[in-house]
């Protein structure tokens, strides 16, 4: 069973809006009812399906519907038709003691603008929704604390938010959705307001609370790096309906119709980042004369697994692994002859013009990472899979 | 033209409420002249060098070292000037009106702000209120409560509660969309909403409400003691029919005196009250 389950969801706002529905099954559009009822169309008719432990990524323009939406999900808006369907049970059915249970116990939200209660302290900020449970004090403070120690903010527990900077107030706002321990978390725009640096720091550190803690997330975002980074599935909606849903790739490959094409279209870096852009120093390098105890203490003191060996020329010669090296420690032999046998001449080298797009089956076929040389076949770099990845995410290499 | 008749009309009613409505007239009299002279006993008992510490101590902590300084100056001169039992008369009579017009204007401001309806239909009601001159209150007033202090009371009240409402209302619908929304969403009953979200948020203005009412207060105590108001009206309107001019203008000092403390107490508050939120 899914997650979260939505199913012919429609919000229309007006003075009589489950009229307006047999209008838009008609195939009318969002522009078209403004101007000839009045009435605004929210989200038309919505299908998709969470899974458990799933992030989630609404994408699409302003004013395409993406908060009403999210709205829908916990009745912070009541929707005008459709069910929303979390662990099976219709939330648009329930009555009022339901949706507080729910909201108390199963959805948090984060907001775009934080919405931090100005007159609390941090730490009461996080102790909100359960103190609206009724929970006693020390359990709060205890949970909270622990909320906050999840986020990265143990010792600010005592500022007051306006104290705090925009990244570490959403912290605040993170760490209140996730003191109540619900299984879904609503996080609409919540990165939107911060920096670009902030913001990345913000998405790495949800990606890993995300590791730890499973949740079931539904991210909203205008931005497509923010989506490809973050989600499993991706829905992109225009003019309240949902174009398409897919995982990232699917998006990417197959847009389905021209406004996916043109959100998409920004990736194009696919084509133009090359290896020169995203390789990082080949930093440490055994040498072929070095021999195998020297070969495994570079490996042993930067904790790689495997170490590219070169000549004197910079020529490379292929990889060592720390398995193979340390077996032949063990049997004794150390000769410089037997160390040259004991490479794998097989790496891929690539030169430093080559594209992404061309890259990218390379290092997922590829055991170790790619070489990159100049044109006298001399060592410059090495690509591993998550520079790749990033490149893809237009990320800049620190290393360049 | 048509003479409206509606003086007659008014009178009307208060003669028939005078009559039928005597008991309840009388229950609210009995219970006002109790607060009002439990209050004008308990300040006239404490003595002047125990109360003038006390309020300059108050203060010192929600205004800070100037109006503390300022108070007990100010006060002194009230003593020297032998007014001093007629100041704890007029604060008894402004304390009792600005609690009761908190405890009426403030969950009156609270529903106004939940229902667009009642805020239609009071908001007139509050700009006649406080537009209608206030010596007319005062002829009602003396049919339902005879003179005294009570009358005075009741008029000081209808004068001086719109700010608290109006402001009360205000607040509740100054604070922030999102901030409602977030409480929303972690599953607030409405009654939490109210004293833990909204309340709080709206504090500062509902302070500047209080402050207000007590201003507007302050401002009805010479036309109080045209009824017979125990207070400083007193000294003033001798000062007026005497043309006793210093005596006047004694009264007339005590009164802006006791304002101007009483305006920076109570300033004071609403400040550390938003001072607490935007702690930089
Ligand atoms: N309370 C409302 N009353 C009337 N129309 C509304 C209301 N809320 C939203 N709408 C309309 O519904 C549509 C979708 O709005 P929504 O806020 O969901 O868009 P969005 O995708 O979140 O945009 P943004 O990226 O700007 O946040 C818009 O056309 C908007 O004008
Ligand atoms: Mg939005």
């Amino acid at each position: 069973m899914p997650k979260v389950e939505v199913k012919n969801l429609y919000k229309i706002f007006g003075s009589n809006p489950k009229k307006i529905i047999p209008i838009l099954k008609q195939g009318k559009g969002k522009a078209e009812i403004l101007k000839s009822t009045g009435h605004g169309v929210g989200v038309n008719n919505a299908n998709f399906q969470v899974d458990e432990g799933e992030i989630f990524v609404v994408m699409g323009l302003s004013g395409s519907g993406k908060s009403t939406l999210i709205r829908c999900l916990n009745l912070l808006i009541r929707p005008t038709s459709g069910e929303v369907l979390i662990d099976g049970e219709n939330i648009a059915a329930c009555n009022k003691e339901e949706l507080l249970r729910i909201r108390r116990k199963k959805i948090a939200m984060v907001f775009q603008n934080f919405a931090l209660l100005p007159h609390r302290t941090v730490e009461s900020n996080v102790e909100f929704g359960l103190e609206i449970q009724g929970v006693d004090p020390a359990t709060r403070r205890e949970k909270a604390l622990e909320a906050l120690r999840l986020v990265g903010l143990e010792g600010h527990e005592d500022r007051m938010p306006s104290q705090l900077s925009g990244g570490m107030q959403q912290r605040v706002g993170l760490a209140r959705a996730l003191a109540t321990d619900p299984d879904i978390l609503l996080m609409d725009e919540s990165f939107s307001a911060l920096d670009p640096l902030i913001r990345k720091e913000m998405q790495d550190e949800l990606l890993a609370l995300q590791t730890k803690m499973h949740k079931t997330i539904i991210f909203i975002t205008h931005d497509l790096d923010e989506a490809l980074k973050l989600g499993d599935k991706i829905a992109i909606m225009k003019d309240g309906v949902i174009v398409q849903t897919g995982t990232p790739e699917d998006i990417l490959t197959n847009p389905a119709d021209d406004y996916v094409k043109e959100f998409v279209q920004d990736v194009n870096r696919v084509k133009v980042v090359t290896a020169a852009n995203i390789m990082t120093r080949p930093d440490p390098i055994a040498y072929a004369k070095d021999g195998v105890r020297v070969a495994v203490r570079k490996m042993r003191e930067a904790s790689i697994s495997s170490i590219f060996v070169v000549d004197k020329e910079h020529h490379v010669k292929g990889i060592l692994s720390i398995d193979k090296a340390v077996e032949m420690l063990k049997s004794g032999t150390h000769d410089p002859e037997s160390v040259r046998r004991a490479i794998d001449p097989n790496v891929e080298t690539v030169s430093p013009d080559t594209s992404i797009e061309t890259l990218l089956p390379l290092v997922i076929n590829s055991k170790y990472p790619i070489v990159v040389i100049d044109a006298e076949q001399k060592v410059m770099g090495i690509i591993i899979k998550v520079s790749v990845l990033s490149g893809i995410l237009g990320e800049e290499n620190e290393n360049d | 033209m048509i003479r409206l008749p509606i003086g007659d009309v008014v009178e009307t009613a208060v003669d028939w409420m005078t009559v039928n409505w005597a008991g309840f007239f009388g229950g609210i009299k009995l219970i006002l002249l109790w607060i009002i002279t439990s209050f004008q006993t308990l300040f006239n008992w404490i003595p002047f060098f125990i109360m003038i510490p006390l309020i300059a101590a108050l203060a010192w902590f929600l205004a800070g070292r100037g109006t503390a300084i300022f108070s007990v100056v100010g006060l002194l001169v009230i003593v020297s000037i032998g007014l001093w039992e007629q100041t704890m008369a007029t604060l008894a009579l402004v304390v009792t009106a600005t609690l009761i017009a908190l405890v009426i204007g403030i969950p009156l401001g609270i529903w106004m702000s939940r229902s667009n309806t009642v805020n239609r239909i009071v908001r007139p009601i509050l700009d006649f209120m406080q537009t209608m001159p206030a010596f007319v209150y005062l002829i009602p007033a003396v049919y339902f409560f005879d003179l005294g202090m009570v009358p005075g009371a009741v008029a000081t009240v209808i004068f001086a509660m719109p700010p608290a409402v109006r402001l009360t209302n205000l607040g509740i619908r100054q604070v922030p969309a999102d901030v409602i929304e977030a409480a929303r969403s972690f599953g607030c009953t409405g009654n939490q909403m109210l004293f833990k979200v909204q309340i709080p948020l709206a504090m500062s203005t509902i302070l500047a409400g209080l402050n207000q009412t007590i201003m507007l207060s302050l401002s009805m105590v010479v036309i109080s003691s045209m009824i017979g108001a125990e207070g400083l009206g007193i000294p003033v309107l001798q000062g007026i029919t005497q043309l006793k001019v210093g005596l006047g203008f004694e009264g007339g000092l005590a009164v802006v005196i006791l304002a101007m403390v009483l305006d920076r107490i109570t300033q004071g508050l609403g400040k550390s009250n938003s001072e607490k939120m935007n702690a930089k």
